[in-house]
């Protein structure tokens, strides 16, 4: 068999799996089983983007859906147990499921004929990209793109970020309000979990902070980095080696809105002294991207961190 | 030399594929956890361990390097979740 033709079984397979274990994820009744066949999916894609050739989305691909979103909807799942058996019985109706399946079924029609009319080859910015990217002194285009070319569409996406757990927060009790989030974790202090937990911190930091560094001209970044560092932590939390802050300690807040922050102080950096917002003079706009990721990577971490943490439920009297 | 190599890589791969499928094949028939948990420790350890030894003549220096820290991490992760995922199940069958 030649190369090409493996490629291709690999690659169908590969589809056939993420494709069946998708629709499992949909069909199968109980919420612990789907949330577990999630993070498979989200492991699988991950393959899926090293076929396609993009290292950087398949990085972000394991490490959001594979392994935080993982440990968020695992959270959900236990929180949701009490109520499953009650909502098991109320099942939408024959009317309601059958617009809901037509719905779902003229949604893929549409993105099926979208993707098909599609000329070949297909519009990109890639070229463009890859041949700007040295401008910025970064050699990882996908890094270029995401802190140059389309930075205040990253900037942005950091604010969102922080929305989102604002939204989390609000959750809390109004007596609730200020103190940790989510309820402490039980741990054998001298169980296997705690060892883990003394022993895989320094290596993920270290392999995290690798990740920032090495993300201006190899596939990674901040959002990887940040993602393996907030996990690192979340791993700590659940050995109860660490806890929670409370989610009114200045520190904390200050950790949360440092990214955000120095991105719009050197946009409007550029906005004073250059062309336009988040414009960097090319002479030094390695070192301004690196910054900008550096304090985008702490704000990552914790962000991620206090997300799958959930609201805050206890206040230290 | 490189006939030598091939061969030594070919064996070592294709053994450690053998314990991933034997793992695979017990997670799917064994009878309850403990014994399923068995099967797979087969296809963490044995498996990934003779497909890195496999690679290693065919990687450079720092290439090498990662891919032993890449089994040392799983060895760490996986008899872990060994223990965690042992001692679950033992909870739930005897309800302590």
């Amino acid at each position: 068999m030649n190369p090409a033709n493996l490629g291709l079984a690999l690659d169908f397979g590969l589809s056939t799996l993420a494709l069946g274990i998708a629709i499992y994820a949909i069909a199968v009744r109980t919420t612990y089983a789907a949330v577990v066949s999630f993070v498979a999916y989200g492991l699988l894609l991950a393959l899926v983007w090293i076929r396609l050739a993009a290292p950087d989305v398949a990085l972000t691909e394991a490490a959001i859906g594979g392994g935080l979103t993982g440990v968020l909807l695992l959270g959900a799942a236990a929180r949701l147990r009490v109520t499953e058996a009650g909502v098991e019985k109320e099942r939408p109706g024959r009317v309601l499921r059958a617009l809901a399946a037509l719905l779902a079924a003229a949604v893929t029609a549409a993105l099926i004929a979208a993707l098909l009319a599609l000329p070949t080859p297909a519009p990109t910015l890639a070229y463009e990209a890859a041949a700007g990217a040295p401008a910025t002194g970064v050699g990882n285009a996908v890094t270029a793109t995401l802190m140059a070319f389309r930075a205040t569409d990253t900037f942005l996406e950091k604010v969102v970020l922080l929305l989102a757990l604002l939204g989390v927060w609000s959750l809390a009790r109004d007596d609730r309000w200020g103190g940790r989030p989510g309820l402490r974790h039980q741990a054998d202090p001298k169980g296997v979990l705690v060892f883990l937990a003394r022993l895989l911190p320094p290596i993920g930091i270290v392999f995290g902070v690798y990740l920032l560094w090495v993300g201006a001209d190899e596939p990674g970044g901040a959002f990887a980095g940040g993602t393996v560092i907030a996990a690192m932590w979340l791993l700590a939390i659940m050995a109860k080696l660490a806890d929670t802050p409370p989610i009114a300690h200045r520190g904390v807040r200050l950790l949360l809105v440092a990214g955000p922050a120095v991105f719009l102080l050197v946009g409007l950096g550029g906005l004073a002294f250059g062309a336009a917002f988040l414009s960097y003079p090319e002479s030094i706009a390695k070192p301004l991207i690196i910054g900008i990721e550096i304090a985008m990577t702490i704000t990552i971490a914790v962000t991620l961190g206090l997300l799958v943490s959930g609201a805050p439920e206890r206040v230290d009297r | 030399m490189s006939l030598a190599l091939d061969l030594f890589s070919f064996a070592t791969i294709g053994l450690g594929v053998f314990f991933f499928i034997a793992g695979t094949v017990g997670l799917l028939r064994f009878p309850d956890t403990l014994t399923r948990l068995h099967a797979l420790t087969k296809a963490d350890n044995l498996g990934i361990g003779l497909i890195v030894i496999g690679l290693l003549p065919r990687a450079d220096g720092l290439a090498a390097l990662k891919l032993i820290c890449v089994w040392g991490l799983i060895l760490l992760a996986s008899s872990t979740v060994s223990q965690l995922v042992g001692r679950a199940a033992r909870h739930e069958e005897t309800g302590e």
